[in-house]
């Protein structure tokens, strides 16, 4: 699976990318150093708790906020921000979030939802697209679907209209934001297969931000773990998710049911304002404060040596001390 | 004898348009110091079910049956003897927590409430301040507002509230939703914690299995109003009876685990609709392992196995064909296949071409 995945072609990438807000007069740094790529037909997740900007991350990858620094590109080119590229770069990415009863307007039919994109961008053969959009999205037959009002529907199918909606302008990469953290656990698999199934059948990329560590395993090829506006671990899913290298990665995934040994961080997730000095994770990080850090004499490194920012490259990679000096 | 014990607890709502079912013939006890989880998707019933043990459901509501706590029929509760027990025998704490406290004043004054009504304090500041430190927020949290908190040190805030007048039994009903993974664990470990110290017993009430399995000793399975499965939180989850128990354990995957590598696994269809059940076993629309006679049977609860049972036609001894563990799990309609998902829901569920039992 690795060697296939080395030889995808980029279709998004982020380069060095930082985003800053104002935040009660301070300065949030809310993307922090990132490097990140989706490859055609890649879906790849990425995981971090709330404030870790990964929301922020993907809405700058869509072209709704402008980096401070660094560069969004697609397809190789540098994104432009000149309101009739953007629209045209929004035909190719599209985005899905997270709760499908907020994203539909209850007064719009499904056919008007899911119609809305063909129209603002003049396409010919509306209602072809549209039943066809609906088909792809699973809501077969499609015809039947037309009138209703999303109140009439399932909190599945009205996700499944979300996602036509984004299917209609023939996108090459969807970006969603949780999209079944709100659905029922009946309905989560059908709709994470039918990513899969649209990532078969179309060739999509997917771009998946998600806090659901058991998401990632069901579809991703890759996981970005992202903490504190960077990227602190990247990799194949089977290789991050059953061999983790980063000490938050590993807490993550010790805190899912019934794992033999979780390791509850203690705190919040800290605030983007005050970004620690060092390895912005010390503060609490289990492996520095049990003491096994300091075994091997990277605990200075740790409180006060800042790490380099991830490459956006398909292997394995790791932004912690202490991995690189036990070569864990 | 038991804390709690639910006889044939049906709950209907009445509303305009007739009347709806929402608990159907509910029997359940809970020891003393047990945790019980109840499993469900939405509309299953699962939250009336809670509310119901306190009477706390809107007026008009019929409630059938009967629910004993420490043997005291609750709905015979006179109201001042039915506010006595609320808070002190028996506390709720709901999913988001955010809209469970009042905006304008302070989390100290809140927490102190339910025991300067009960009067089971002399010194509530002092009491304040040891039920913050139970949860783990510090002393001076007392003087802050709801919104000066995260998400996760306010259902912290709820459960101190739940704890304040030392109850005996504790619903929590889906207490970690919309809180992140972490923090998720942070509160979950917390709710373990105290009840373990303080011998209290818990219903826990999410559509996550696999975190009531964590959580619980005994497992509820609900759907369509009905228990449809009951047992030990871990035969249930690792070794459903119910295809239906079995489809939501497979929906929150093992990380790790190869069979569901790039195979999310999920279950066609929607639940029916409360005024428009379907003939026989309700589940027999969406279900993978159906058999022809579960058009017109409905299987009550039926013994499954020492302290277990399951409320399907293919846990009855007479049931010819394999158990039900043999059968294939869920991902038979709908999860990848193209044409067999999202099911029309006009009429009701999915095609009748499931309706026979591949054995292995």
């Amino acid at each position: 699976m690795t060697e296939v995945l080395t030889k995808r072609k980029t279709l998004l990438e982020a380069r060095d990318l930082h985003v800053q807000f104002a935040s009660r007069g301070r300065k949030a740094r809310a993307v922090d150093g990132v490097n990140l790529a989706v490859g055609e037909g890649e879906i790849v997740a990425l995981v971090g708790e709330s404030g870790c900007g990964k929301t922020t991350l993907a809405r700058t990858l869509l072209g709704l906020e402008r980096p401070t620094s660094g560069q969004v590109l697609y397809g190789g080119a540098g994104l432009d921000y000149g309101s009739r590229a953007l629209k045209a770069y929004r035909r190719e990415v599209q985005l899905v979030l997270q709760d499908p009863t907020g994203s539909l307007n209850p007064r719009h039919t499904v056919y008007e939802a899911v119609a809305e994109g063909p129209r603002i961008h003049g396409l010919a053969n509306e209602e072809e697209i549209v039943r066809d959009a609906l088909s792809r999205a699973g809501l077969r037959p499609p015809e039947r679907f037309f009138l209703r009002y999303p109140h009439e529907l399932s909190g599945g199918q009205r996700q499944r209209v979300v996602i036509a909606g984004a299917l209609a302008l023939a996108p090459r990469l969807l970006v969603a934001d949780e999209p079944v953290a709100s659905l029922d656990a009946s309905v989560r698999g059908e709709i994470l297969a039918l990513l899969l199934r649209l990532r078969e059948e179309l060739g999509l990329s997917a771009l998946v931000v998600t806090h659901d560590l058991g998401l990632a395993w069901n579809i991703a090829d890759r996981v970005a773990v992202m903490y504190l506006g960077r990227i602190v671990e990247s990799g194949p899913v089977e290789q991050v998710l059953t061999a983790p290298r980063h000490p938050y990665t590993q807490a993550l995934l010790s805190v899912l049911p019934e794992s033999p040994e979780p390791v509850v961080l203690t705190g919040e997730p800290p605030d983007p304002t005050r970004v620690p000095g060092g390895c912005r994770f010390h503060p609490r990080c289990q492996v520095l404060g049990v003491g096994r850090a300091a075994e091997v004499g990277v605990d200075g490194k740790c409180k006060g040596e800042p790490l380099a920012v991830l490459p956006a490259v398909p292997e394995p990679q790791v932004a912690c001390h202490y991995a690189a000096a036990t070569g864990s | 004898m038991s804390l709690l014990s639910l006889q044939d607890l049906s709950v209907t709502y009445r509303i305009a348009s007739g009347e709806v079912a929402a608990v159907r013939d509910v029997s359940l006890d809970l020891g003393a110091g047990e945790a019980l989880g109840i499993a469900g998707e939405s509309g299953s019933g699962k939250s009336t079910l809670a509310m119901a043990l306190l009477r706390l459901l809107p007026s008009g509501t019929r409630v059938d049956g009967r629910i004993l706590l420490d043997g005291e029929d609750v709905a015979a509760m006179k109201w001042g003897r039915l506010r006595a027990v609320r808070w002190a025998s028996a506390s709720i704490v709901f999913q988001g927590a955010q809209h469970g406290l009042n905006p304008v004043r302070r989390i100290g004054e809140q927490i102190a409430e339910p025991m300067i009504v009960h009067g089971t304090t002399k010194e509530p500041d002092k009491r304040v301040a040891e039920l913050l430190a139970q949860v783990g927020l510090p002393a001076w949290r007392a003087r802050s507002y709801p919104h000066e908190l995260s998400g996760g040190q306010r259902q912290r805030v709820m459960i101190a509230m739940a704890l304040a007048c030392e109850p005996r039994l504790i619903i929590a009903d889906e207490p970690t939703t919309a809180l992140d993974v972490m923090v998720q664990a942070q509160v979950l470990t917390l709710i373990k914690k105290l009840i373990a110290e303080h011998g209290i017993s818990l219903i826990m009430i999410s559509h996550d299995l696999s975190v009531l399995a964590d959580m619980c000793d005994r497992l509820g399975v609900m759907y369509a109003g009905r228990l449809v499965e009951v047992g030990p939180s871990h035969e249930v989850f690792h070794d459903a009876r119910h295809p239906y128990s079995r489809a939501l354990a497979a929906a929150f995957p093992t990380v790790g685990d190869p069979v569901s590598r790039m195979a999310p696994k999920g279950l066609g269809g929607d639940p029916p609709d409360p005024m428009d059940m379907p003939a026989g076993c309700p589940f027999h629309p969406r279900c993978p392992v159906a058999l022809d006679t579960c058009t017109s049977i409905d299987v009550e609860l039926w013994p499954a196995g020492e302290r277990r049972s399951a409320a399907c036609v293919h846990v009855l001894p007479e049931t010819p064909g394999a158990p039900v563990s043999d059968a294939p799990v869920s991902d038979a309609p709908g999860s990848d296949a193209p044409g067999s998902d999202a099911t029309v829901s006009e009429t009701g569920g999915s095609e009748p071409s499931k309706t026979s039992v591949e054995a292995t």
